[in-house]
């Protein structure tokens, strides 16, 4: 096994064991169970707000992990014995990019399920959702890792996590929740490509962070 | 116990460190080649971990150059170990990263007199404890160059003495070591250098 895939193994025991993978779903399942006390039993408007606030709270959910992608790490010198056996910055933050994704992204299209019944959500909306979901997911966790790394030995980072990477989540919001209508049709592509960028420039945005914190 | 470390060399050529606009020394040349070793000695805040890390590749040299033959391993006082798991597999991570087996991990536990507690989580682990777990790292690491950081600090008499004996161990196999530390290791031979406030 090469180290990339043992740091991607061991980030993902972490996430499922030590709990980090769960408080995003249940927080995600939490928004969807308060969401229809605020706005009222009315089943059409909750079918047609809820699928908007299931992405604002996958949003939300995203930015929860932050803390703890790459902050115990660095504290714990994991990241410096990386350098030291001469594993590139933006490798280790490839291999922790998909194992967060992993820990993140299915959970959360999963936890989706009961949110929608609960959000009175017809079958080809959830349909889409789900699909968005699956686009858009890879995208908000390339952020949160970004986000992660910029925001590196910091003392107040995880206030500055949030003003950091919200902004720069709009693309994914705007399209995720546009995809959901049902004459839409290049929502879904517009997200893709937002997810994508994102996807792409986090391990180089992050590998720099990395170097740059070690100063 | 290690591979062939007999082209393993570690040479700093007129090193200089600058830590936020503050010059820590300059100037600094010496050689390492197989079974040598360094002693950094001087006040805190002096460049001795700045030294290490240089050495590690962890930081650029503001002037000069650095020359590296052979594997890499430091320890610093962060064992890097994750605390939940049991001890044992926490180093088999590491093991596994720098290509060793679990033969490895039983040798470095042995050598820092932790083979009885392998299955004890990492975080239930003593000060001196943890500071051998990261010490039995390295040395399941089986890498050519160490770098040590006070690697005295928090061990009893005789860990020190088992750490004088792997040191020695090592370098006979023709291995390299660079270690700061406040208290003798044990490393009378080696070349000093001396840092001043």
């Amino acid at each position: 096994m090469n180290p990339l895939a043992r740091i991607l193994a061991r980030d993902l025991a972490r996430a499922f064991r030590g709990g980090g993978a769960t408080l995003p779903l249940l927080f995600f399942l939490l928004v969807a169970t308060l969401f229809p006390f605020a706005i009222g039993p009315d089943a059409t408007l909750l079918a047609a707000t809820g699928g908007g606030a299931l992405w604002m709270a996958a949003l939300l959910a995203a930015l929860l992990p932050v803390d703890r992608l790459l902050a115990p790490d660095q504290d714990a010198g994991v990241l410096d014995q990386f350098a030291t056996r001469g594993i590139s910055e933006e490798a280790v933050a490839t291999a922790k990019l998909i194992a967060h994704w992993l820990s993140f992204g299915p959970p959360l299209m999963i936890a989706a399920l009961p949110a929608s019944a609960l959000l009175k959500l017809d079958g080809a909306t959830l349909v889409r959702l789900e699909l968005g979901l699956a686009i858009g997911t890879p995208g908000l966790a390339a952020l949160a890792l970004m986000t992660s790394a910029l925001t590196l030995g910091l003392r107040s980072a995880g206030a500055l996590a949030g003003l950091v990477m919200l902004p720069l989540a709009v693309p994914i919001l705007i399209f995720g929740a546009g995809a959901l209508s049902a004459e839409d049709n290049g929502g879904l592509k517009l997200l893709a490509a937002a997810s994508l960028l994102l996807v792409a420039l986090t391990p180089f945005a992050a590998g720099a962070a990395l170097r740059a914190a070690r100063e | 116990m290690m591979a062939a470390g007999g082209d393993a060399r570690l040479a700093f050529d007129g090193v200089a460190c600058l830590r936020g606009h503050r010059l820590l020394f300059e100037g600094l040349s010496f050689a390492l080649g197989p079974g040598d070793a360094a002693l950094i000695t001087g006040p805190n805040g002096t460049g001795k971990s700045s030294l290490l890390r240089m050495a590690a590749g962890l930081l650029a040299p503001a002037a000069g150059a650095i020359h590296r033959e052979g594997t890499i391993a430091l320890a610093d006082e962060r064992h890097a170990l994750d605390p939940l798991k049991p001890l044992g597999e926490a180093l088999g991570f590491w093991a596994g990263v720098d290509g060793q087996g679990r033969d490895a991990v039983a040798a470095g536990l042995d050598a820092v007199g932790l083979g009885a507690i392998a299955e004890v989580p990492v975080r239930m682990l003593s000060t001196g404890q943890a500071r051998r777990a990261g010490l039995a790292r390295l040395i399941a690491g089986r890498a050519h160059i160490w770098l040590l950081d006070e690697p005295g600090n928090g061990l009893d008499a005789a860990s020190l003495d088992r750490l004088a004996a792997t040191m020695a161990a090592h370098r006979a196999q023709g291995g390299i070591i660079l270690a700061a530390s406040h208290q003798p290791l044990g490393l009378d031979d080696a070349q000093p250098i001396r840092f001043r406030a």
